[in-house]
C-alpha cells in the first residue's frame, strides 16, 4: 500500500485583507481520485499551492498519510512524496524522455552514467502501466503523451500523491479520457492518490471517487461522487443567492426592432488552431443584454477576441446593422462599438502610456483631440482626461502617470470611462468584475444598464451567474464553443443554467433555425 | 500637474538622459583602465578624443561630416522601435540606396544637376524602403524575428551590393579598387559653404530627425505608432492597422538609411564602392539606442559618436595607438549603454516619487497656510 491519504484541517490564507482560503478542512482517502471544483477564483489553486509548498498557508494543519507535517517549501512536499502536475507542461521540449525524467530527479552527479541510467529506465518503464520510448525527443510527443510523461515523471520520483491542474485542458477528449483512466487505474491499485482539479462535471463523474466544491474560498461540501448529481454541484459552485433589486430602471427589450449585432455559424480558432467556438449563432437586439453563461475554456475567450479583432475567425460572419463588421477602426467608429475586456491591462491598455493617452485610445484621430486632421492635441487630452478621472473617481487623481502604476480597480475605471461613453451603440463585455471590489462592480453594473436603457446592444460574457441574471434580458448557455441553451433571465434557473454550463442537452442549437 | 516648482521638474524631464550620461562617464572609465593597462598615457588619450572631435574647426567638419549618415541610420533603428521592432540592419539599406543612387545617372543621362539629384535621393529611399520593408512583411506576414532577419538581409544586401561593384556595374577604370563609373562633377554635392566644409547631408539628416520626431511626437500616426509598440492587443482591439503601421514604420526607416548611402555616394566617395561599408549603419544602432530612439536625442548622440570616430586618426598619429582604439570606446559604450539600461524601471518610479513628494507638500502648506 504505497499510496498517501491527505488531510486538511481548517486551513486558511489571506493575502492582505483578502482570504483567499476560509477553513477548509478537507480529507482525501488514500488510493482514491478526488474532484476540487470550483469557479475561477474560488481557492483552488491557493489550496494545492499549500499542499505542495510553493505558497505555504497561514492557518491550519496538514496531515499526510494521518501524521501531522509543517510543508513551508517545495522540498518539503517532494520529501513526503507529494507532487504536482501543472496545467501547463513542465517538460524540456529539446531534450529526449530518459533526460527529462533523470532531469527531473534534482540533485545530480556532476557526470552521468547514461548506461546504468538507461537500464535503470528501462526497468522501470516495464514495471508502468503505460509506456514511451525513451530515447524519443520530447518535441515529438503529441499532447497526450506529454501529459503521460508528466505523470511518468511524478511516478519516477516516487511520488505517492499526485495534484492534477486541470490534466485535460490541453487533450484531446480522446487522450483525456486515455490519462484520466490510467491515473484512476494507478489509484485504485493503490499505487498513489489524485487529488484532480478541474471545470468539467462529466470528469467528475467518469473518474472521481470523491468530490470537493469551494467557492469563494470555502468548502461548500464534500461527497462521494455516487451520492451526488451534476445539478447538485453546479448549485454548490455557483451558488443560491437571490439576485438584488437592481437600482436602474429596466426598460423592456422592443422585439420589433431589427438585431443590432448578429454573428452567423462563426468558427474561431484557439491557439492551438483546433475550433474553440463552433458554428456559432446568436443576435443582440438594441437596447438588449444577451448574457453569455458558461464554465471557463468553453471558448469564450476565442469568441471575444474574434468579436474585438483580436483574432481571425475562419468561417462565419459578424454583422452590424446588417452590414459586415471587420474589426477596422473605421467600422468600430461608424457603429460606435466598444468593449470591456478582461485583463483590461493586457487586452485595453498600454502599460507604459499616461492615464490620459490611454482615455483618448478611441478618438485621438478625431473631433476635439485632433487639429488640423494630423496633429494630436495633448492638452485636450488632458483637460478631457482630468474631466473623466473625476466623474469615473479614479484614485489617483494625475492624469500623466503611466497606467501600468495604477491598482486594477481603476484601471478598469479607466477602461469604462472611455468605453462606456454616451453613443456606444453595440458594447462586448468579458467578465468585467473579475478581481473587483464592492464599489467598482456597482459603479460598472450600474452604467452597463444606463447604457442599455439609452438604446446599446451589449453582449455579456461572464462566468457569474449572479451577475448574469441581474443584467441580463436573455442569457445562452456556452459549452464546448457552441451555444446549446437560450432562456429569459426573468425565467432562468439557476440549476437548469448549470446543467447546460455542464454540458446537458449536448448537441448545438441553431437560434436562426 | 505644472505645479512642480523649477527644478524638480528639470531633473524630471532629465532624469531619461541618466542611463546615457553613466554609460559615458563609465565607458570613458574603462576607457582608461583600458589604456592604463598597455602602460599608454590615459588621460592625454581621453582629452585627443575631445581635441580630435571638437577641438578645432577642422575637427568639427569631420565629426559633423560623420554624424550626417549615423543620424539617417539611427532613424532605420528608432522609427520601428516606436512600433516595437528592433531592426538592425540599417547597413543593408544604406548600401543598396549608394548603389541605387550611383546606377541612376547611367539608366537616365543627361538630366539636369537639380532634377537628377533629387531623382538620385528618391530612387535611394525607395530601394532602402523597399529592403527593410521586406523585413515588415516578413515579420508581419510570416512570423519571422524582425532582428535577425534584418540581419541577414543586410549580410545578402551587402554581398549583392559587391556582385554588382565587382562584376555587371564595373567600371573598366577602376583597377584595384572595383567601383561604379564615378558621378559626373555636376552631379557631386558640395559642402554647404567654402569656409565649412561639411557637406549637405547633415542637413537632411538633422531635418529627417526634426521630421521624424514631428511624426512620433505630435501626429495622430505617431500616437498609432506608440499603441502598436506598447500592446498589439489593445491595437487591434481599438481597430488599427497594425499590419501596415509596422510596414509604415520600416519603410520610412528604411529610405531614410537609403537616403544617407546616396549622400555618401554623391557626397563623399562620388561612386559606389565597397568603402561605403564603413559600419555607419552598425553605429546607427549605438546612436538610436543612445538616445533612447528619442529623434532630437539622436541629432546629439551622432554628434558624439562621430565625433569618437573622428578622433582615431589623432590618436594614431599622436600617440601610435592603432585605428581600433575607437572602436572599442565606441565597443564600451554600447555595452554600459546596455547594462545601465536596467535603470530603466527605476527611474520611472523615482519620476513618480518626486511628483508625489512635491504633491504632498502643497498639499500640506494648503493646508497650514
Amino acid at each position: 500500500m504505497r499510496a498517501l491519504s491527505l488531510e486538511t484541517i481548517g486551513v486558511g490564507k489571506r493575502f492582505g485583507s483578502f482570504r483567499a482560503l476560509d477553513d477548509v478542512t478537507l480529507k482525501v482517502r488514500a488510493g482514491s481520485v478526488h474532484a476540487l471544483l470550483g469557479e475561477n477564483g474560488a481557492g483552488k489553486s491557493t489550496l494545492v499551492k499549500g499542499i505542495v509548498g510553493y505558497g505555504p498557508l497561514d492557518e491550519g494543519s496538514i496531515l499526510v498519510g494521518g501524521r501531522e507535517h509543517v510543508i513551508g517549501t517545495p522540498r518539503d512536499a517532494h520529501a513526503l512524496g507529494i507532487g504536482m502536475v501543472y496545467q501547463h507542461f513542465t517538460v524540456a521540449p529539446g531534450l529526449s524522455v530518459a533526460e527529462n525524467l533523470v532531469l527531473a530527479r534534482g540533485e545530480l552527479p556532476w557526470r552521468l552514467d547514461w548506461a546504468t541510467e538507461f537500464e535503470r529506465l528501462n526497468a522501470f518503464m516495464a514495471r508502468m502501466p503505460f509506456r514511451l520510448d525513451i530515447q524519443r525527443a520530447v518535441s515529438s510527443l503529441a499532447a497526450g503523451e506529454k501529459q503521460k510523461l508528466e505523470i511518468l515523471k511524478q511516478l519516477y520520483l516516487d511520488r505517492r500523491f499526485v495534484i492534477l491542474d486541470e490534466p485535460t485542458s490541453v487533450l484531446t477528449p480522446q487522450e483525456a479520457t486515455e490519462v484520466l483512466g490510467l491515473m484512476r487505474d494507478l489509484a485504485h491499485a493503490n499505487e498513489l492518490t489524485v487529488l484532480m482539479i478541474t471545470h468539467k462535471f462529466s470528469e467528475v463523474t467518469a473518474f472521481a471517487d470523491d468530490v470537493s466544491v469551494l467557492r469563494r474560498g470555502r468548502l461548500v461540501g464534500s461527497t462521494c461522487v455516487s451520492d451526488t448529481s451534476p445539478e447538485e454541484l453546479s448549485a454548490w459552485m455557483m451558488g443560491q443567492s437571490s439576485s438584488k433589486a437592481s437600482a436602474v430602471e429596466r426598460k423592456p427589450v422592443d422585439d420589433n426592432l431589427p438585431s443590432r449585432l448578429e454573428i452567423e455559424h462563426l468558427d474561431v480558432p484557439n491557439d492551438r488552431g483546433t475550433l474553440a467556438v463552433r458554428r456559432l449563432s446568436l443576435s443582440v437586439r438594441p437596447g438588449e443584454i444577451v448574457g453569455i453563461a458558461g464554465i471557463s475554456g468553453n471558448g469564450q475567450r476565442e469568441l471575444t477576441e474574434a468579436l474585438l479583432g483580436q483574432r481571425k475567425s475562419v468561417a462565419g460572419d459578424i454583422r452590424i446593422n446588417g452590414q459586415h463588421y471587420g474589426a477596422t477602426r473605421i467600422e468600430m467608429q461608424r457603429e460606435k462599438v466598444y468593449s470591456l475586456p478582461e485583463e483590461p491591462l493586457r487586452n485595453a491598455c498600454i502599460a507604459g502610456m499616461t492615464v490620459a493617452e490611454n482615455l483618448a485610445l478611441r478618438d485621438y484621430d478625431r473631433g476635439e483631440l485632433c487639429r488640423h486632421g494630423w496633429r494630436v492635441d495633448r492638452r485636450a487630452i488632458r483637460a478631457r482626461a482630468r474631466q473623466l478621472i473625476a466623474r469615473f473617481q479614479v484614485r489617483p487623481d494625475d492624469p500623466e502617470r503611466p497606467i501600468g502604476t495604477l491598482s486594477g480597480g481603476n484601471v478598469q475605471r479607466v477602461v469604462l470611462a472611455r468605453e462606456l461613453t454616451d453613443d456606444v451603440a453595440v458594447m462586448v463585455v468579458s467578465n468585467p468584475v473579475f478581481g473587483l471590489d464592492f464599489a467598482s462592480v456597482e459603479l460598472i453594473h450600474q452604467r452597463m444598464q444606463e447604457a442599455r436603457n439609452r438604446g446599446a446592444a451589449i453582449l455579456l460574457l461572464s462566468e457569474d451567474l449572479d451577475e448574469l441574471i441581474e443584467l441580463s434580458d436573455r442569457i445562452l448557455v456556452i459549452h464546448d464553443g457552441q451555444i446549446n441553451f437560450e432562456t429569459t433571465a426573468a425565467t432562468a434557473e439557476r440549476h437548469e443554467l448549470g446543467r447546460h454550463m455542464a454540458g446537458a442537452g449536448a448537441g448545438a442549437m441553431d437560434l436562426h433555425s | 500637474m505644472n505645479r512642480l516648482p523649477l527644478l524638480p521638474r528639470t531633473i524630471r524631464t532629465a532624469l531619461p538622459a541618466l542611463p546615457t550620461l553613466l554609460a559615458l562617464v563609465s565607458s570613458f572609465l574603462l576607457f582608461m583602465l583600458f589604456l592604463g593597462v598597455q602602460g599608454k598615457p590615459s588621460w592625454e588619450a581621453c582629452r585627443l578624443v575631445f581635441e580630435g572631435a571638437f577641438g578645432s574647426v577642422f575637427a568639427w567638419e569631420n565629426t559633423l561630416q560623420r554624424a550626417a549618415p549615423l543620424m539617417l541610420t539611427a532613424l532605420c533603428v528608432a522609427l520601428p522601435a516606436h512600433a516595437g521592432l528592433i531592426i538592425i540592419g540599417g547597413e543593408g539599406a544604406l548600401v543598396l540606396g549608394a548603389l541605387a543612387a550611383a546606377v541612376l545617372p547611367r539608366i537616365v543621362p543627361g538630366l539636369a544637376p537639380l532634377p537628377m539629384l533629387l531623382g538620385m535621393g528618391c530612387v535611394s529611399m525607395l530601394a532602402g524602403g523597399l529592403w527593410i520593408g521586406i523585413n515588415g512583411w516578413m515579420r508581419q506576414k510570416r512570423g519571422l524575428n524582425e532582428t535577425i532577419g534584418s540581419l541577414l538581409l543586410s549580410y545578402i544586401a551587402i554581398a549583392l551590393f559587391n556582385q554588382l561593384v565587382e562584376g555587371p556595374l564595373r567600371d573598366p577604370a577602376s583597377l584595384n579598387k572595383p567601383s561604379t563609373p564615378p558621378l559626373a562633377e555636376d552631379y557631386l554635392i558640395g559642402p554647404l559653404s567654402e569656409s565649412f566644409q561639411v557637406h549637405w547631408g547633415l542637413v537632411a539628416g538633422v531635418l529627417a530627425c526634426v521630421l521624424a520626431h514631428v511624426l512620433v511626437r505630435y501626429s495622430v500616426t505617431g500616437f498609432s505608432l506608440r499603441i502598436v509598440g506598447g500592446n498589439v492587443r489593445t491595437a487591434r482591439m481599438v481597430g488599427l492597422p497594425v499590419d501596415r503601421l509596422v510596414l509604415l514604420t520600416c519603410v520610412l526607416g528604411g529610405a531614410c538609411a537609403g537616403l544617407a548611402g546616396m549622400f555618401e555616394v554623391s557626397a563623399v566617395q562620388g561612386s559606389a564602392n565597397a568603402a561605403l561599408i564603413a559600419g555607419y549603419g552598425v553605429s546607427g544602432i549605438l546612436v538610436a539606442f543612445a538616445a533612447r530612439h528619442n529623434p532630437p536625442g539622436i541629432i546629439v548622440c551622432a554628434i558624439l559618436l562621430g565625433g569618437i570616430e573622428a578622433s582615431g586618426s589623432l590618436l594614431q598619429r599622436r600617440l601610435g595607438l592603432p585605428d581600433a582604439t575607437t572602436l572599442i570606446l565606441e565597443g564600451l559604450l554600447f555595452t554600459n549603454l546596455l547594462a545601465w539600461e536596467a535603470l530603466w524601471g527605476r527611474i520611472g518610479r523615482w519620476r513618480l516619487y518626486l511628483g508625489e513628494r512635491y504633491e504632498r507638500r502643497y498639499a500640506m502648506e494648503a493646508q497650514h497656510g
